[in-house]
């Protein structure tokens, strides 16, 4: 059984008007969503169960018609339905329904955990980067080092006193062998400043980190194992000025320009003269108090200029370290001292402890 | 080393500065006071010194002043009063110096008719002024011979030394021990003397170790009557091995090993004298005095030191005051710490100097050293601050990016840099070092469980693993980017060092071990994911992926072939191979080293050669064209034999070579479920496909598809059941 023609019209017509009608009375983006379900829904929308129950009915020749219909029926829904979302679009984002979203932004923040730098490793970068600015490249060198660049050429001879302020770790069964050539672990990262005068003619400048190790007992404030940050100039003309200059822009960089430096007479076998450096103190600003002892000083580090000794050495494989020629300094830092006084570190063994709790404040 | 401000005034009569400022102006010449202590009205000051070991001639109250002299310009008062008048002697008492290689003066004084006495009254034996200075110092005083020679130690830091010379057998000879001699020395132990030893003896025995104890037999008594009072210069390395072979460290040894004054014996032997004889008693003869000139030479008679203003200038650079160090300004300084200067004038190149050295100052030997000592008293801190000028460029140090990357990434990732201890025990170096024997064991490690250089990070990463742990911390997450050592000498083909062998070269590799327990912690409203073997094996993956590397494999080794280290879970662990080379092992830590820390949680420990990953160029961004079609997935559930692994999967989908897979990857992994055989897993693969050029048709992705199950066919995977997914 077919429908005539005309009752198809009055449907699609009675429809249209509907459509139009309801349309025209939408006033809210949910009365629009509505709307759209009603006739464009998927599953139970009207458009489909209409073209299921009319085209299924249909004879073949009026689908056609049908379809044609249909589709300017469809045309016009999604026509209307795209005017009312226009007309009540400001609805949607008024303050009234965006209230429904409401978030409490106190709740805590979701973060990715990222690892923390090391305390030690985040210091010797920042003296690294303030001595690259100042034209010094990066030199290292190994752990285990020979009694010669340890020591001797370092102006230490075999049997002088100074050795002994240097307890040093030695490796088993070195006895057999030639002073010099012992294996020890380096004191200290002046060694260095040798391999890198060996390898490279001046100007030389220098700065070196590197870990230590020296048979210490530990307590609060020294660990057997430690690092250094080292840096050696050499040049024509390089005075003892040039030494404090530098010196006073690095810790200035370090600590911040109302930082002043002073200079003492200190010893050390490949320096002369030598100095120790002390900083205004960083807690009370000179006055003094409990961290600088009342002195309002805070002794950070040592240097001197470089002892002619040690140039005869660096001229027996590289004959420009001529000290009548040439001159320059060398310094060499603490970096545990720095990092512990920067961050309010009190216990030395906290840097080496892999303490989650203490690693975790650094990132 | 504590001084005494009211000694230094006795010595500075004209010294009017503070103690505070005494103090400070003595720091900031390098005679450093660390702390000052009131000690009472009248009293003064008592200053606890830090003297560097190059300054050894300014270890007591004599040199201070002198140092406090140069500072003020003020003229310091005679060391000891002149002794009464000595009654004659019948010869002059014999003394022989046969070692003249070791002991360059020995002075010699008899003195007769000496009380000995406790210094318990409160007159005591000795005077009012030494006594008090006791006092203030709280130094216990012992008898008049004793405190004598301590009084003369504390006053000029030179050793000194009294015999009973009732038991001296004919006279003194300084001399080398012969093989067999033994001596009884004051500390009551029996020595057998070595040949090297230097001695004081007398004509039939050893009386005392030179320069470090005296003898048990020649002891001051309370029955001792008369007295021989040495004062002598023994050489520094002859002092230092005598007292090292006998395991004795002594005021007197600590300051011949550093070089006495050579002028300083009859002063020192002057005072202990005094002091003794004010209790009754004579000296008996002249002082014996005998010198080696070559000693002499090399100490108070040194050739003089040349000069140049130039020089200085040309070290010490400018100073705050204009004029900066002048002519007029060296030769005060120098002259005030008691040096002498003869002016040179043919030089023709400006200023210059003979200078001549004090022989309290053996660290004086060169020009730096004079220069050194112009710039100290002249005041370090009257240089100016200046910088040196620069025109060089700074270079990069290989492998510190690819160093700065790796840390990047492991931090990215949420893992903390640790730093952990050098030293391991035995068993760790055995359970990681990479070959037997290869750990270096130390002569004199901190203690017998840090007794070898770690071969490996995994010990010290177990250990702050396991600090965490044992303290309650469950969620760790580290990795220690550091060094290894192996024993690296040249060895004959027997594999091992046996323990004779010599380490002749040690070498230094450059490892990082990555050690991960508990979860991801949870954080806000995200919950804990706990941390399993692909958690590592994915930061280890994103560490190599900041390299370029033709290959990156992951593989196991079967257990009977013990190539997996000891340390790690047999069954869930890998090794980690890059263009063929191994650079790391990555796991769980194996339970019986987890049952032996007492770890109760899962451990994951990872260690990687990083100087072998750094062979490696850093992998540079090669950009993939962004296509404007529409990428298309495709889900494949499909049922792989229990013999297969996911790499057999993904080598075969890699091994099409078709361009228009963008991307695969695993969604989910199931044992069991419907349509799975027994020893058949479930894998759930997803697919993108996408072309640069074009939309994807249907019939190019039937194509693709059929491709990829023909390929996953010939391994014997097929697709579960079509519908189920």
């Amino acid at each position: 059984m077919t429908q005539p023609a005309s009752t198809t019209d009055a449907t699609f017509a009675a429809l249209e008007s509907e459509v139009r009608r309801a349309a025209a009375q939408l006033a809210s983006a949910e009365a629009v969503e509505n709307f759209r379900l009603d006739w464009l829904g998927r599953k139970q929308g009207r458009l489909k169960r209409l073209s299921e129950s009319l085209l299924a009915s249909a004879a073949i020749e009026e689908k056609k018609q049908i379809g044609q219909r249909f589709n300017a029926l469809k045309t016009l829904v999604e026509a209307e339905l795209e005017t009312a979302l226009e007309r009540t679009r400001g609805s949607l984002w008024s303050d009234q329904s965006l209230r429904r979203e409401r978030i409490d932004v106190t709740l805590p923040g979701t973060r990715r955990q990222i690892g923390a730098e090391h305390p030690i490793t985040r210091t010797m970068n920042e003296l690294v980067a303030i001595f690259a600015a100042l034209g010094y490249s990066v030199g290292v060198g190994p752990q285990v080092e020979t009694d010669y660049y340890n020591f001797e050429s370092m102006n230490f001879p075999p049997g002088h006193p100074a050795r002994d302020t240097q307890d040093t770790l030695v490796v088993a069964g070195q006895q057999r062998r030639a002073p010099r050539d012992r294996l020890l672990l380096r004191t200290h990262t002046s060694p260095v400043q040798m391999r890198t005068m060996e390898q490279q003619p001046p100007p030389v400048r220098i700065v070196i980190p590197g870990k230590v190790h020296r048979n210490d007992a530990a307590d609060a404030t020294h660990s057997p194992v430690f690092h250094q940050v080292e840096g050696l100039c050499v040049d024509k003309g390089i005075t003892f000025s040039d030494l404090k200059g530098t010196l006073d822009h690095a810790m200035k960089a370090l600590f911040g320009s109302s930082v002043r430096t002073r200079f003492f007479p200190s010893f050390f076998p490949f320096t002369e003269p030598s100095a120790d450096v002390q900083i205004s103190c960083i807690f009370c600003v000179g006055k003094g108090c409990r961290r600088c002892k009342q002195s309002g000083w805070i002794e950070l580090l040592g240097c001197g200029m470089v002892d002619p000794a040690v140039f005869a050495f660096a001229a027996e494989k590289q004959p420009a370290y001529d000290p009548r020629l040439i001159s320059g300094f060398a310094f060499g830092m603490g970096v545990e001292r720095i990092a512990m006084m920067k961050y309010g570190i009190r216990e030395i063994g906290q840097f080496y402890s892999g303490d989650m709790r203490f690693l975790e404040q650094f990132a | 080393m504590n001084i005494l401000t009211t000694w230094l005034r006795a010595l500075l009569p004209e010294l009017t500065v503070t103690d505070a400022q005494l103090g400070e102006d003595l720091t900031l010449r390098g005679i450093a006071v660390e702390g000052i202590h009131d000690l009472g009205s009248g009293n003064g000051s008592l200053f606890e010194m830090d003297i560097t070991t190059n300054r050894v001639d300014a270890m007591n109250h004599y040199g201070v002043a002198r140092e406090a002299a140069t500072i003020y310009g003020l003229t310091l008062a005679p060391g000891a009063a002149p002794l009464p008048a000595a009654h004659p002697a019948a010869a002059p008492f014999p003394v022989r110096i046969e070692a003249e290689d070791a002991c360059g003066r020995f002075t010699a004084r008899v003195l007769r008719q000496i009380k000995i006495a406790p210094t318990s009254s409160v007159n005591g034996p000795i005077s009012s002024f030494a006594s008090r200075m006791f006092t203030l110092l709280e130094q216990k005083q012992i008898s008049n011979a004793v405190d004598a020679s301590n009084f003369a130690w504390l006053a000029m830091g030179q050793p000194t030394h009294a015999f009973d010379l009732d038991k001296i057998h004919g006279g003194i000879v300084v001399r080398r021990a012969r093989k067999g001699e033994t001596l009884k020395t004051l500390d009551g132990v029996e020595r057998a003397l070595d040949p090297e030893d230097l001695i004081v003896a007398d004509h039939a025995k050893p009386l005392a170790l030179a320069g470090v104890m005296g003898g048990w037999e020649t002891m001051i008594t309370p029955a001792t009557t008369n007295v021989l009072v040495e004062a002598a210069w023994f050489d520094p390395v002859a002092v230092r091995r005598t007292a090292r072979r006998h395991g004795l460290h002594t005021d007197a040894s600590h300051r011949f090993e550093r070089g006495a004054d050579f002028a300083a014996a009859p002063l020192a032997s002057a005072i202990v004298s005094a002091l003794l004889l004010e209790n009754g008693g004579h000296c008996e003869g002249d002082l014996v005095d005998l010198q080696i000139p070559a000693i002499a030479a090399r100490t108070a008679n040194r050739p003089p030191v040349a000069l140049a203003l130039a020089q200085v200038h040309r070290l010490l650079g400018q100073t705050h005051d204009s004029e900066g160090i002048a002519t007029a300004t060296v030769e005060s300084i120098l002259s005030g710490l008691g040096c002498g200067l003869v002016p040179q004038t043919e030089s023709g190149t400006g200023e210059a100097w003979l200078v001549t050295l004090p022989s309290w100052r053996l660290d004086l030997e060169r020009e730096i050293d004079l220069i050194e000592e112009i710039a100290r008293v002249h005041g370090y801190n009257r240089f100016a601050n200046t910088l040196p000028a620069f025109s060089g460029a700074v270079a990069a140090r290989p492998g510190a990016a690819a160093e700065s990357l790796l840390r990047f990434t492991l931090r990215a990732a949420g893992v903390h840099e640790a730093i952990g201890s050098t030293f391991c025990s035995a068993d760790d170096a055995a359970l990681t070092e990479p070959q037997p024997r290869a750990a270096v064991p130390l002569e004199n490690p901190l203690s017998a469980e840090a007794g070898l250089l770690r071969p490996s990070l995994i010990p010290s990463m177990l250990a702050m693993l396991g600090g965490n742990l044992h303290r309650d911390i469950a969620d760790v997450r580290l990795f220690e980017l550091g060094t290894v050592f192996a024993d690296a000498s040249p060895r004959s083909a027997s594999a091992g060092r046996a323990a004779e062998q010599l380490i002749e070269r040690v070498e230094e590799s450059l490892s990082l071990a990555i050690g991960l327990a508990g979860s991801v912690a949870e954080d806000g409203l995200v919950a804990a994911l706990e941390l399993d073997f692909f958690h590592l094996k994915g930061i280890v993956e994103q560490l190599v992926a900041c390299f370029a590397a033709q290959s990156v494999l992951f593989d196991t080794f079967p257990s009977d072939c013990a190539l997996t280290p000891a340390w790690l879970h047999p069954f869930r662990s890998a090794r980690l191979s890059v263009n063929g080379l191994t650079l790391g092992w990555l796991g769980e830590l194996h339970p019986r080293e987890a049952a032996a820390r007492k770890f109760r949680s899962r451990v994951l420990v990872a260690e990687l050669a990083v100087d072998r990953l750094l062979t490696l160029p850093l992998r540079r961004p090669a950009l993939r064209e962004l296509s404007h079609f529409q990428p298309v997935r495709r889900d494949f559930s499909l049922l792989v034999p229990g013999r297969l692994c996911w790499a057999d999967l993904d080598r075969a989908i890699a091994a099409l070579g078709i361009p228009e897979i963008l991307d695969w990857r695993l969604r989910e992994i199931l044992a069991t479920g419907p349509g799975i055989p027994a020893d058949h897993q479930a894998l759930l693969v997803s697919i993108t496909f996408q072309a640069a050029d074009r939309t994807l048709r249907d019939d190019e992705l039937q194509a693709f598809t059929a491709a990829i199950l023909a390929a996953t066919e010939r391994l014997g995977i097929r697709l579960r059941a079509s519908g189920t997914q």
